[in-house]
């Protein structure tokens, strides 16, 4: 029994592994790869969780670790969870939002492949940004643009990726793609727009029951 | 141990009422000692100690010469204050010596040519090294230069310019200075068009340091849509105008714009003019020269500073003066706020209507116009030490200066000044970590670059021969592994 265990392990973190290491292939040739992701299996859920974390970190790690000369925080008014979130909530916001509007294009990808797809083409930030955080206190001010470069450099690759993997995800041409991601962009905002609509509700209904209770309560007292 | 911690318990509790009542009392104190302040990189007020005393606040009444009438203009020079009484249509000249004022002559009249005309309206005056003075004679519409013996030198009248100035064109000169040369620089009202210039001999010569125009672009979208009539009820892109001058000991031109709008971040309102007109002003600090810079609506003030006046110290420093909040803005020479102070009010120390500044030694004058006063303050023991900092600082006496930085940090632990300048002095000595290490405390990025830079090629330097062994261990390594690698490849391939 401990052995079976022991060796399922061992198969998954191989598996952890291979699917991890297929992330570098993929960023670089992005057409094939988006396809064999989802298509051939060669991509899992916890490579694409495992960016996902890692992606996050950075960010973070980013506002923390990088030398003042290039990013200088009030850290008296720093908060953490609203950094975390102000980076994960739009990326599950994207992939709901892509989910909602493939389905109505015909796209062939489910709600996994579009958010593995979507975990793996932020890979170019981590390998990118995290270095960067480490090379940029050993530079100075005036070496800054070749800072500035890298970044926007990983930036505008990791949004190509975002467009091939819907490309290939949902089997799109190029045209479709755009359009669709225009679309989905369009629904992040919509979805945004009834978060914000239902909070405010909600919190209007709570503090309405919580006013009754006052009245009663002080009725009775 | 247990017993001697019980024991010691009712002694940790006195201490700590105690420290709870020392700390009350010093926090108390505190709020009623200062109200100087500066910003800090955040443009967050920090609590500074006072950089100037308030010494006297003096009526014209107190001086034996009846109470001032909303005077507009002050002038400074050698120990003498002239004050422009407005609207008694008078210039009052007084002597400060040794803290106390003494009352020298009043000019209400002046004799042009055999004929004696009263001045009107009086709003500036300027005294050249040949004592003459200049005085912007705003009720007559004219500049007049008298000598000692109210006798006019000079008169100019509105310049005769149909390009610039149009026929009903009243020609109202406010404020006025005299350079070296004798050149006349006037500001007068509704000219938005820079700086009058004239001659020594009263000629126009024509205008200097044009302020831009300043639009936004939804406005200016605005005007491309709407029709002429609404145009016409638009109100017209026109450069901003300027409302103070003052002269430097170099002979260079501050100006000042009193900016109603809220766009005061772009506008500059504190200019240094070359004798192109060109602003050469140095804005190298964490923010422009703006005034305030967290312009809440407490109080009932609320929008920018609005400065009205200006004054330059001998090592550079300026002073501006706000309206708006009654405050004076010190700048050192690089654009760095210094501190601040004042206040809207009847107490000593803060103005109704603050309208002109000046400086004479360690003191500063402020006029104001709704009190009728002038309020004389002095540099502080903290405020010595600054300005000692940065005029030594400007002749290279970097050693000096960051040893009086240091004394300031002692005084004030918040002044961000302080570390750059020590930083910078230890920058000079070569001491490029410790320079660092200031530097980063205050966030100063460019500074810190150019220690960091130097830090890193000495480190570099002495660690050249231990980088390069490593870089050949590691080549020779690489070489080995390789050769093993395909030694067992050529042996496993047999």
């Amino acid at each position: 029994m401990k052995s079976i265990t022991k060796s399922s392990a061992k198969l998954w973190l191989t598996h952890f592994k291979d699917t991890l290491k297929y992330s570098l292939h993929c960023i670089v040739s992005p057409f094939d790869g988006f396809w064999d992701l989802t298509h051939e299996k060669r991509g899992s859920m916890g490579a694409a969780n495992f960016l996902l974390i890692m992606t996050v970190l950075t960010s973070v790690w980013k506002l923390r670790y990088t030398s003042f000369v290039f990013i200088r925080i009030q850290w008296e008014y720093f908060n953490v969870i609203l950094s975390i979130c102000t980076f994960i909530l739009p990326f599950f916001i994207w992939v709901l939002s892509n989910w909602c509007l493939t389905t109505l294009f015909d796209g062939k990808g489910t709600l996994k492949d579009i958010y593995m797809g979507s975990a793996y083409a932020l890979t170019p930030y981590i390998l990118i940004q995290l270095p960067m955080i480490v090379f940029s206190n050993f530079i100075t001010y005036e070496e800054g643009a070749f800072y500035n470069y890298f970044l926007s450099f990983s930036v505008i690759w990791c949004g190509f990726l975002f467009l091939a993997s819907v490309m290939q995800i949902h089997d799109f041409t190029f045209g479709k793609a755009l359009i669709s991601i225009m679309s989905i962009i369009v629904g992040m905002l919509v979805i945004i727009f009834l978060l914000l609509l239902f909070f405010s509700l909600l919190s209007d209904a709570i503090a309405y029951f919580m006013s009754l209770y006052k009245e009663i309560s002080f009725r009775f007292y | 141990m247990k017993k001697i911690t019980l024991r010691l318990v009712p002694f940790f509790g006195l201490m700590l009422m105690m420290s709870l009542l020392i700390h009350t009392k010093a926090a108390s104190a505190e709020e009623d000692l200062f109200y100087t302040y500066t910003y800090d990189y955040w443009a967050i007020e920090r609590e500074s100690p006072d950089a100037y005393a308030i010494n006297s606040v003096t009526l014209g009444s107190q001086l034996g010469i009846g109470d001032f009438n909303a005077p507009e203009g002050m002038f400074i020079k050698d120990n003498q204050i002239y004050v422009c009484d407005t609207l008694n249509n008078r210039i009052v000249q007084l002597s400060y010596e040794n803290d106390k004022y003494t009352f020298v002559k009043e000019v209400r009249e002046i004799n042009n040519n055999g004929k004696t005309e009263s001045l009107s309206k009086p709003y500036d005056v300027f005294v050249t090294d040949e004592g003459l003075w200049c005085i912007a004679d705003y009720g007559n519409m004219r500049i007049v230069t008298i000598d000692s013996e109210q006798n006019v030198i000079s008169a100019i009248y509105k310049p005769e310019d149909e390009e610039t100035l149009e026929a009903d064109y009243q020609f109202l000169p406010q404020k006025l200075v005299v350079d070296a040369a004798g050149r006349i620089f006037v500001q007068a009202q509704n000219i938005n068009k820079g700086f009058m210039e004239f001659e020594s001999d009263g000629e126009f010569v024509g205008y200097i340091g044009a302020a831009e125009v300043q639009f936004n672009i939804i406005d200016y979208f605005y005007k491309l849509i709407s029709t002429q009539e609404q145009r016409e009820q638009m109100e017209a892109f026109v450069p901003t105008e300027y409302n103070n001058i003052a002269l430097d000991s170099d002979g260079f031109i501050y100006a000042t714009i009193g900016t109603t709008d809220d766009s005061s971040t772009s506008s500059k309102p504190i200019r240094k003019l070359n004798a192109k007109g060109t602003d050469i002003l140095i804005r190298n600090g964490y923010y422009d020269p703006i005034g305030d810079l967290q312009t809440g609506s407490g109080g009932g003030y609320n929008g920018p500073s609005k400065f009205t006046d200006v004054t330059v110290l001998d090592n550079d420093c300026y002073y501006c003066l706000d309206m708006t909040r009654g405050r004076i803005f010190g700048y050192d020479f690089q654009g760095n706020i210094l501190y601040a102070f004042g206040g809207i009010g009847y107490r000593e120390g803060s103005f109704r209507y603050p309208v002109a500044i000046g400086n004479l030694g360690d003191s500063l004058f402020v006029l104001d116009k709704e009190m009728g006063t002038i309020t004389q303050m002095t540099l502080t023991e903290y405020g010595k030490l600054i300005n000692n900092a940065l005029s030594t600082y400007k002749v290279a006496q970097y050693e000096e200066s960051a040893d009086y930085w240091r004394q300031v940090l002692r005084l004030n632990g918040n002044y961000d000044l302080a570390y750059i300048g020590i930083g910078r002095s230890l920058l000079r000595d070569d001491k490029f970590e410790e320079a660092m290490e200031y530097f980063k405390l205050k966030l100063d990025y460019k500074n810190y670059s150019k220690a960091y830079k130097l830090y890193r090629k000495e480190w570099i330097e002495d660690h050249i021969v231990i980088i390069f062994t490593v870089f050949i261990i590691w080549l020779i390594f690489i070489f080995v592994r390789g050769r093993i690698r395909k030694f067992r490849r050529e042996v496993e391939g047999e």
